[in-house]
């Protein structure tokens, strides 16, 4: 199953430090059920971070990062009230975009 | 008839307007994204078809590239990790598992202000070596660090 992610985004310095938690199963497609059935790849293939709508980060995902994976970014300039917005699509082509603010450290 | 033959020709400039913004890359459709994804490098099963994959050539070591990792982690399937690139002008990291099935894990590209650095939990088949390799003014380099497991490893 698959839900919102947490993002929290703190400035330090003048550098917004960006920590975003996605809920996903992340299943690589090698993984054995007890029944020795492989479980289908189902995980996160592109994750793209924008800052006001401009993208800074823009990932490539493999079902070898971990479940319900947490990425940290970085970007340099921004300030507190500016919006950022996290894109995931993944290999069954689903899609989710959650936003978050900028603040104070 | 001509009201018709109007809109026929404003949506046919609409259209002409959205396949520009398509190919300018402005606008990406949802199916693109899926395309786009690097299959060849994610489905190589050994480092130098991974990186073969994403392009890199003649990668040399540099001390500017920093791995942050634990040297035994406790559990494989969630093993933090941290990169930060302190090569000028870098605009994409891969983070590469040497000893798992497909060792590419993830490839990060960078622009505007985004500093060169990411983290990550990544799963661990066994115990391996990482390799990260950053791309700046087309050149490459690259880093490497073990990391042990304590448990045996996932099943990833």
């Amino acid at each position: 199953m698959t839900g919102p992610m947490k993002i929290v985004a703190k400035m330090k310095g003048d550098v917004a430090s960006i920590r975003v938690m996605a809920n996903h199963p992340m299943e690589s497609g090698l993984r054995k059920e007890a029944d020795g059935k492989l479980v289908p790849a189902h995980h996160i293939q592109h994750m793209t971070v924008a800052l006001n709508g401009k993208t800074m980060v823009a990932a490539q995902i493999s079902g070898s990062i971990a479940k319900n994976p947490l990425f940290g970014y970085a970007v340099k300039g921004a300030k507190a009230g500016d919006k950022v917005s996290v894109t995931w699509v993944d290999n069954k082509g689903d899609k989710r975009t959650d936003e978050a603010v900028v603040t104070l450290a | 008839m001509n009201v018709l033959r109007r809109t026929v020709l404003k949506s046919a400039g609409a259209m002409g307007v959205l396949a520009g913004l398509f190919v300018t890359g402005v606008l990406k459709p949802t199916l693109a994204y899926a395309s786009d994804w690097n299959k060849a490098a994610f489905a190589a099963k050994d480092m130098d078809a991974a990186q073969k994959a994403i392009g890199v050539t003649g990668a040399v070591d540099s001390k500017l590239l920093v791995i942050k990792a634990p040297e035994t982690a406790e559990n494989s399937a969630m093993v933090p990790i941290d990169v930060t690139s302190n090569i000028p002008n870098t605009t994409s990291i891969a983070i590469l598992v040497m000893n798992n099935p497909f060792p590419l894990a993830a490839q990060f590209e960078f622009s505007s202000g985004a500093l060169a650095e990411v983290s990550v939990r990544q799963k661990f088949a066994q115990t391996s070596i990482i390799r990260v390799v950053a791309k700046a003014d087309g050149k490459f380099y690259s880093a490497q660090k073990e990391v042990k497991v304590a448990d045996g490893g996932c099943g990833h």
